[in-house]
C-alpha cells in the first residue's frame, strides 16, 4: 500500500539553515521517525505562518507533506515554546548544547521514543528552577544509555574486578571505569573520586526526581563537568562547540556560581 | 572538440558560481551580454572591480563603505549618542528606509551561534564595547534579528553593556503587519501582549 502523502507528528526543532531567499531547512527530532530534515517554505518572511513555530528550541505539532528529497512542512502549531528558557542567556545556551548533542549523536529516520521523551523532559526541566548542571549531566548519562554508549561504572572494564571505594580512573576509549592497577596501562584515563563515581552510578540508575535531590558540592560538580564532556568528545571524535560556549560564559562570570537563572 | 569559444565558457563558469545561478541561467546571462553593446559590458565589469577595490569596512561602525569613516558616521546632523546594533550591513538599509532613526549604527557582522562555533570574538563585539567607553553614548538599541541566535547575541551584549550604565533597548517584538493572529506563534504573541501600548 502506498504511504499517505501527508502525515502529522510532534517535533522538537533542533536546527535550521537558510534555503534560498525565504525558505529554511529545518532539522527536527520526532518520537516516531527520530531525526528528520524538512523544508519550511517562506519561513523567513515576516508574516510567515510557520516562522516562530519552526525556530530551534520549540516543541511543535507539524503537518508534513512527502517531498521527493525532503518533506515539506505545511502546517505548524507550537505546543511549548520554552519561553522561560529563551529569556535567559545561560538556559538558552544549555538548551543549545542539548540540541547539538541530539543532532550530533543521532542519524535520520531512526525513531527512538525514550530519547524523544528524555529530550522533551530535559528542556522542560531547564525551564523550571532546577540546577542546570544536574539537568545537563543527567541528560548526558541517559542520552548515552539510550544510544548504546552507557559507561560501565560497576566493574573494571579491563579486568572485570569489582571497583573498590578508592580513587579509580575513567577511560573514554574503554567506555568505563578502570581499577588503579589496570589504569597504568591506559595513560589517557583520568582519575575519578569515590564521590563522583557514586553520583554517576546513582544518576545512571535512578529517576530524575531522585537525581535532583542530590546536593553536589562545587568541586564534585566541576569534576563531573570535565569527565562527561571528555567522554562525549571521544565518542564524537570532535569538540562539542556549545560546551565551549557554556564554559566561556562561566569563565566570564556571566552566570552566577550556582548556574541558576541570571 | 571545442564547441563554444573560450571567453564564453569562462563567463558561463563565472556566473555559475554565483548563488542561485545554475548552468542554464549562466548561459542565458552570457548570451544576453554578448548581444549588448560593449559599453554596457564595460560598466558591469568596472562595477564588479570597484566593489572589490573600493569597498572596505568603516573603522567606526564597521558598515561597508567607500570612504572612511562612512557617510553616516561623518554626518554631523545625526545623533552620535545613540547606537543601533545590527547583525549585518544589509540590516542598516531597511532601518534607514523607515526614516525614523537619526542615530548611528554598529554592524556586528554575524550573530552568536554556539553550535557553529561563532562566539563574540568572531563578531565586532569588542569594538562595540570600546566605542561605549568614553561616556558619550546614552543609548544602545539592540536590533539583532528576533530569532534564537539574535536573542542570544542581544542577551550577551546586554550583560556586557549593563555595567557601563548606558540605557539598553531592544527593538519591539510582536505581530508583523499583514499577519494573522490565528497563525502567530507563542513567543511572538506573548511578546505582543507584554509590549502592548495605549491606543
Amino acid at each position: 500500500m502506498e504511504a499517505p502523502r501527508s502525515y502529522q507528528t510532534q517535533a522538537i526543532i533542533v536546527r535550521q539553515t537558510k534555503l534560498g531567499e525565504v525558505d529554511k531547512i529545518v532539522t527536527i527530532y520526532t518520537p516516531e521517525f527520530g531525526k528528520l530534515k524538512a523544508v519550511a517554505k517562506g519561513a523567513c518572511r515576516p508574516g510567515s505562518k510557520l516562522g516562530g513555530n519552526v525556530e530551534p528550541l520549540t516543541y511543535s505539532l507539524l503537518m508534513l507533506a512527502r517531498g521527493r528529497t525532503l518533506d515539506i512542512i505545511t502546517q505548524s502549531q507550537t505546543i511549548d515554546g520554552f519561553l522561560v528558557l529563551k529569556n535567559d542567556l545561560w538556559h538558552t545556551s544549555c538548551g543549545l548544547y542539548i540540541l547539538e548533542l541530539i543532532d550530533s549523536f543521532t542519524v535520520e529516520n531512526n525513531g527512538n521514543r525514550p530519547l524523544f521523551d528524555l529530550l522533551l523532559d530535559t528542556l522542560q526541566r531547564l525551564c523550571q528552577a532546577d540546577n542546570s548542571e544536574t539537568v545537563l549531566r543527567y541528560f548526558e548519562l541517559h542520552l548515552l544509555d539510550y544510544l548504546g554508549y552507557r559507561p560501565q561504572l560497576h566493574r573494571c572494564v579491563s579486568c572485570n574486578a569489582p571497583i573498590k571505594p578508592v580513587v579509580n580512573f575513567f577511560s573514554s576509549s574503554q567506555g568505563g571505569i578502570l581499577c588503579s592497577h589496570c589504569s597504568q596501562q591506559e595513560p589517557d584515563s583520568r582519575p575519578l573520586s569515590v564521590d563522583a563515581l557514586k553520583i554517576l552510578r546513582l544518576w545512571q540508575s535512578c529517576d530524575y526526581a531522585t537525581a535532583k535531590r542530590v546536593k553536589v558540592k562545587s568541586e564534585l560538580r566541576s569534576e563531573l563537568e570535565q569527565m562527561m564532556p571528555g567522554y562525549i568528545k571521544y565518542l564524537l571524535q570532535r569538540e562539542v562547540r556549545s560546551m565551549a560556549w557554556l564554559q566561556k560564559l562561566k569563565r566570564e562570570s556571566i552566570v552566577d556560581n550556582n548556574c541558576g537563572r541570571n | 572538440m571545442i564547441i563554444t569559444a573560450e571567453p564564453v565558457t569562462k563567463l558561463v563558469e563565472a556566473f555559475n558560481k554565483l548563488p542561485g545561478i545554475g548552468p542554464k541561467s549562466a548561459q542565458r546571462l552570457t548570451y544576453y551580454l554578448l548581444g549588448r553593446p560593449e559599453e554596457e559590458a564595460k560598466v558591469l565589469a568596472e562595477a564588479i572591480l570597484a566593489l572589490k577595490e573600493k569597498i572596505r569596512l568603516c573603522s567606526v561602525c564597521f558598515n561597508i563603505t567607500d570612504c572612511d569613516p562612512c557617510r553616516i558616521c561623518q554626518d554631523k546632523e545625526r545623533d552620535q549618542s545613540k547606537i543601533c546594533v545590527v547583525e549585518r550591513p544589509s540590516d542598516v538599509l531597511p532601518l534607514e528606509r523607515t526614516g525614523k532613526y537619526n542615530g548611528v549604527y554598529h554592524v556586528l557582522h554575524g550573530s552568536i551561534s554556539p553550535a557553529q562555533g561563532i562566539g563574540p570574538e568572531e563578531l565586532k563585539a569588542k569594538e562595540l564595547l570600546s566605542r561605549l567607553q568614553d561616556g558619550s553614548v546614552t543609548e544602545v538599541i539592540l536590533a539583532a534579528n528576533p530569532n534564537l541566535e539574535g536573542e542570544t547575541t542581544a542577551m550577551y551584549l546586554r550583560r556586557m553593556i549593563l555595567p557601563l550604565g548606558i540605557r539598553i533597548t531592544r527593538l519591539a517584538r510582536g505581530l508583523p503587519f499583514g499577519a494573522d493572529l490565528e497563525y502567530a506563534d507563542d513567543m511572538t504573541l506573548s511578546q505582543a501582549l507584554e509590549d502592548r501600548q495605549e491606543f
